[in-house]
């Protein structure tokens, strides 16, 4: 009785970082119809940066949280100009082709300057223990930190005036640009925002586990996986959507070999999006 | 100027064939790639330490002629696709004359399929599993220990230590863990120790807490498992960080690297099967001694050998034997040597199994159990298993985490 | 509307088959013929990706699964059941089409990304069920002993047949192309690529259209898949599944021209020849995904319609020959 508790707060541990790897990625998708399939590799990208900031300035892990926002923000306003601008208001086919592309690039050069090594974070901090079975506190900061910073996208995007011109950009492209926001600086802001995101999730996952250059995909795929269970363009439905998914993995464990968890996993992917197209925590489009 | 010409041309060629030299051509694939490579590294450094310390000896006597050895390899990225290709094109137009394996069953399988369809010899070092062995081969040779009795020795420690002892089967779902791992339940059964837990996990699992939180209901004493490097090495730390407190660790692969040593306390205890070690002293009947071996291997990459270049060497050492004793390079000649082959080297003792049903599996070398223990305030593995073999004592059971 | 046989397309068609299957004859030359033998599979997969992709507009991200579900259903029958090559292929390509047909009721209420996506949730589970599920040997796959190639005469023998059964699957592919292309039910697609709730307005029946091109596009590739692997003796989960080579297929097509027939197929040839440069030049060989993504990103960004687009843009008399 005890393991299977332990399991689902595990799995909710774990699932609000899941949300906060979504959340980059329901973002952009939410505000301009694209799907950036570059999401991944900037969730990697945000674990090197961990890397490379504790072993060679020796700063603690959680403040690199920190220059990962910022370079993650100018690389996505970087990204949103290469490969983004020109696909507003295309088929999102082709935003889903040209992020595709600029991820084939990234990855290559990744393995290419770090092969597909292993990497490691030693990140140790006292934890809770329930009985035999322990929740390791970087797990338990990480996932608090998680919904701390998913609160405060949320007020900003509801509170301040920039969050209110990215919704209404979101809702109404050509009604804002009408009113007077400059839809496209909002737009490349916004994908900022989106690849920041990812880059500070990333940071905490390599808190929390090893990493490779190729970690990314697994994390894009559940990112995808929660962004349809928690509606796109909405953080705290990704949030939701987040625990929804880590509360699947932790219930589903004790009961079922391990290895049946993936499968498990994208047959309820499939279903969810036949049946709820637009996410199961439903809000109305462009609400954010 | 044409007659010049054609006067330099006909000296040239009258001049070469006292410059050419007999060459016989290697062709192998290596991960330099992907999530085999930590361990695909060692395998081709033995093979290029062999093929140097050879040529500068002046090469491979047979039939009256020298030949000078040399290498052709791609990178297979850890793909099984491409190492078909591959081996396809080191046959047809790099024109191999003897082929090596890549590292890791998952690959050595498909590149088995090549090699026969074309009757090229291929010595294996790098993979353990049996099922590519028993589909009825001609060329095709093991120098290692196969899968099936990989974990054969821990489970024969384990119940000397604690005959009652409860083991979680933990492993990656791949060709050569599976394999390892089902003979392993198999022998676990005959000595009498009791199975509590017994699954499989995707190869590429990063999160193994809810696979430990698993293994801490299941009761369990001991764990037995693993894969691959990144996979053991998440697992061993997982399982010290959550404090599973396990008395008795067996990890696949992962161990035997000395990178695994970076992980510190988590990887106190844990033991590996292991086809070599530095401590194991075989008696060689030709080639260097344990000692000379590890010394050269550590001047030349300035790193410890560990297992997979020993038997990378290996597969040099055994098809060097085999030319030389046959006297030609004809692949049927050389073919039937090998199945004669009863030899003892640094690596230990070589001889294959000759009965199609198994042709080429290793019929004589043994595993060794090595341990990771404190000696002298360092972190180093040790060998505790064979008894025979042993060069410090089996910890058991594994110190419990304090705090 | 001119029969098939009539238009030179046809025939523009049939001398590159007649191409592939006489070159390597010539000489006995087993490289080349498997490099060609790759070549052909190349195109095999982006042709019939194309059916989905270009024509209807629906990007099909795991269009691998159905390669895979055709390799392991043939190495399953001539493994477990003993039967030969030839009947296995056969019921691999229809077993593979009617579970497409399956999926595809269930995901192609789905548009545009939602329904790119969800081929990849279908490819990821169809991978990880496969690891699974014992009778196909889980993540360890199946192996097939040597005597599979004795009913073709031995494995040298055997490794012809198999190239020239692939460069037929080739051809039908390219046959089966450019036949819907210039049919009733290719316009009604290419509409459907265009605007599909327009298209179905204007009485195309685009559900029943689009479920019988996913199907269609499952058999040849299945087809493929079993040969492949038979030929590889071998198959695991990890390679029959393998998401890049969906994504491969993907730039071929879009390298090409996505719609066209010729561009797809010369994407093919020449992304495979490239890709085959790149696998051995040691100085490329991690480049291999860079270059492939910077092609991509500028046909994308600059020259959406391919390599045929830009033909067609300045020879446009081709457009009539060449589709």
């Amino acid at each position: 009785m005890l393991g299977i508790l332990a399991s689902i707060i595990d799995g909710v541990l774990v699932g609000l970082v899941y949300g906060l790897a979504a959340m980059g990625l329901t973002l952009i998708w939410g505000v301009m119809d694209v799907i950036n399939l570059t999401h991944g590799v900037m969730i990697v990208a945000g674990m090197f940066a961990l890397f490379l900031l504790t072993t060679t300035l020796g700063l603690n892990p959680y403040v690199a949280l920190i220059p990962t926002l910022i370079g993650g923000f100018l690389v996505g306003v970087l990204l949103y100009w290469i490969a983004i601008h020109r696909m507003v208001g295309r088929p999102p086919l082709m935003s889903l082709l040209s992020t595709f592309s600029v991820n084939l690039v990234l990855i290559g050069v990744g393995t290419a300057v770090w092969g597909t090594a292993l990497f490691n974070v030693d990140v140790s901090l006292p934890g809770f223990t329930m009985g035999r079975y322990t929740f390791p506190g970087a797990h338990i900061l990480a996932a608090v930190l998680a919904a701390v910073i998913a609160t405060a996208l949320y007020l900003f995007l509801q509170y301040t005036r920039l969050g209110k011109s990215i919704r209404a950009v979101a809702n109404n492209r050509e009604a804002a640009e009408l009113v007077g926001i400059p839809t496209t600086r909002v737009l490349a802001i916004s994908v900022g925002l989106g690849v920041a995101l990812a880059g500070v999730s990333g940071v905490l996952i390599a808190t929390l586990f090893p990493f490779t250059v190729l970690s990314g995909d697994g994390y894009q795929l559940k990112g995808f996986v929660v962004t349809v269970l928690g509606g796109f363009g909405n953080p705290i439905g990704a949030l939701m959507g987040g625990i929804a998914l880590g509360l699947l993995e932790g219930a589903v464990t004790p009961f079922v070999p391990v290895s049946w968890t993936l499968v498990i996993e994208f047959v309820l992917f499939v279903l969810v999006l036949i049946a709820f197209p637009a996410g199961i925590f439903r809000s109305r489009r462009g609400a954010l | 100027m044409k007659r010049l010409f054609l006067l330099a041309a006909a000296a040239a060629f009258v001049a070469t064939p006292a410059f050419a030299e007999d060459t016989i051509t290697i062709g192998f694939t290596d991960s330099q790639t992907g999530p085999l490579n930590v361990d695909s590294l060692g395998q081709q450094r033995g093979y290029e330490f062999w093929r140097d310390q050879v040529n500068a000896a002046g090469g491979i006597k047979a039939g009256g002629k020298t030949y000078k050895v040399k290498f052709v390899s791609y990178d297979d990225q850890s793909v099984g696709g491409r190492v078909q290709q591959l081996y396809t094109r080191l046959i047809n137009q790099d024109k191999a004359d003897f082929l090596f394996s890549p590292y890791s069953s998952g690959l050595t399988a498909p590149a088995a399929v090549i090699s026969e369809q074309y009757g090229k010899i291929m010595i294996d070092s790098g993979g353990a599993e049996e099922k590519p062995f028993e589909q009825g081969n001609k060329y095709l040779f093991m120098v290692i220990t196969s899968a099936g009795h990989y974990l054969s020795g821990a489970v024969a420690a384990l119940k000397a230590k604690d005959p009652n002892a409860k083991i979680a089967m933990v492993y990656s779902d791949d060709p050569f863990s599976k394999a390892v791992l089902a003979a392993a339940a198999q022998q676990a059964k005959a000595a009498g120790l009791q199975i509590v837990m017994n699954e499989s996990y995707s190869p590429s699992t990063t999160d193994f807490g809810p696979i430990v939180n698993k293994i801490i209901s299941s009761n369990a004493d001991a764990v037995l498992g693993g894969g691959h490097y990144s996979d053991g090495a998440t697992l061993a730390r997982q399982m010290h960080d959550q404090k599973a407190n396990m008395k008795w660790i067996s990890l696949l692969v992962a161990p035997a690297d000395d990178k695994f040593g970076e992980l510190g306390a988590s990887a106190l205890g844990v033991t590996v099967p292991s086809q070599w070690e530095l401590q194991v002293n075989y008696k060689p009947q030709f080639g260097p001694t344990t000692a000379e071996f590890a010394k050269a291997f550590r001047a030349k990459f300035n790193a410890k050998a560990d297992y997979h270049a020993a038997s990378g060497y290996t597969s040099g050492v055994v098809l060097q034997h085999a030319i030389e004793q046959a006297g030609s390079i004809d692949p049927e000649k050389i073919a039937a040597t090998l199945n004669g082959m009863d030899i003892t080297t640094f690596f230990g003792h070589i001889k294959f199994m000759t009965d199609p049903g198994h042709h080429g599996l290793q019929a004589a070398h043994e595993m060794v159990l090595a341990q990771w223990q404190m000696i002298n305030g360092k972190l180093g593995r040790q060998v505790v298993w064979p008894q025979a073999a042993q060069s410090a004592d089996l910890l058991y059971p594994i110190p419990a985490a304090t705090q | 509307m001119l029969p098939l046989p009539r238009r030179p397309f046809f025939w523009i068609i049939t001398l590159a088959v007649l191409a592939f299957a006489l070159a390597p004859l010539y000489g006995n030359d087993v490289s080349l013929r498997e490099s060609l033998l790759l070549d052909a599979l190349y195109i095999t997969l982006a042709s019939n990706l194309n059916l989905m992709l270009g024509y209807a507009g629906y990007v099909n991200f795991g269009s691998i699964v159905f390669f895979g579900l055709g390799g392991y259903i043939c190495v399953w029958l001539v493994n477990s059941y003993k039967w030969t090559l030839v009947p296995s292929l056969a019921i691999a390509g229809v077993c593979v089409s009617g579970l497409a047909l399956i999926f595809g009721l269930g995901i192609l209420r789905l548009r545009g990304a939602f329904f790119a996506l969800s081929t990849i949730g279908v490819i990821e589970a169809v991978q990880a069920f496969a690891e699974n599920f014992t009778p196909w040997g889980g993540a360890s796959g199946i192996y097939l002993p040597a005597s599979i190639f004795t009913p073709l005469g031995g494995p040298a023998r055997a490794l012809w047949v198999i190239y020239f059964i692939m460069v037929g699957v080739m051809g039908a592919s390219l046959y089966l192309s450019y036949a819907i292309k210039t049919s009733k039910f290719g316009l009604g697609l290419l509409a459907i690529g265009q605007n599909e709730d327009a298209a179905a307005i204007l009485g195309v029946p685009t559900s029943r259209y689009k479920a019988m091109v996913y199907s269609v596009s499952a058999f040849l590739p299945a087809i493929a898949g079993g040969l492949y692997f038979f030929k590889s003796a071998f198959i695991q989960p990890s390679d029959a599944f393998d998401l890049s080579l969906s994504t491969e297929a993907l730039v071929v097509g879009m390298l090409g021209g996505q719609g066209t027939v010729t561009g797809v197929a010369i994407g093919a040839f020449l992304y495979e020849e490239l890709r085959g440069y790149l696998l051995t030049s040691s100085t490329f060989a991690n480049f291999q995904l860079v270059v492939s993504g910077a092609l991509l990103l500028l046909i994308v960004l600059f020259f959406p319609g391919g390599l045929m687009g830009f033909i067609y843009s300045r020879f446009p008399r081709t457009q009539k020959v060449l589709e």
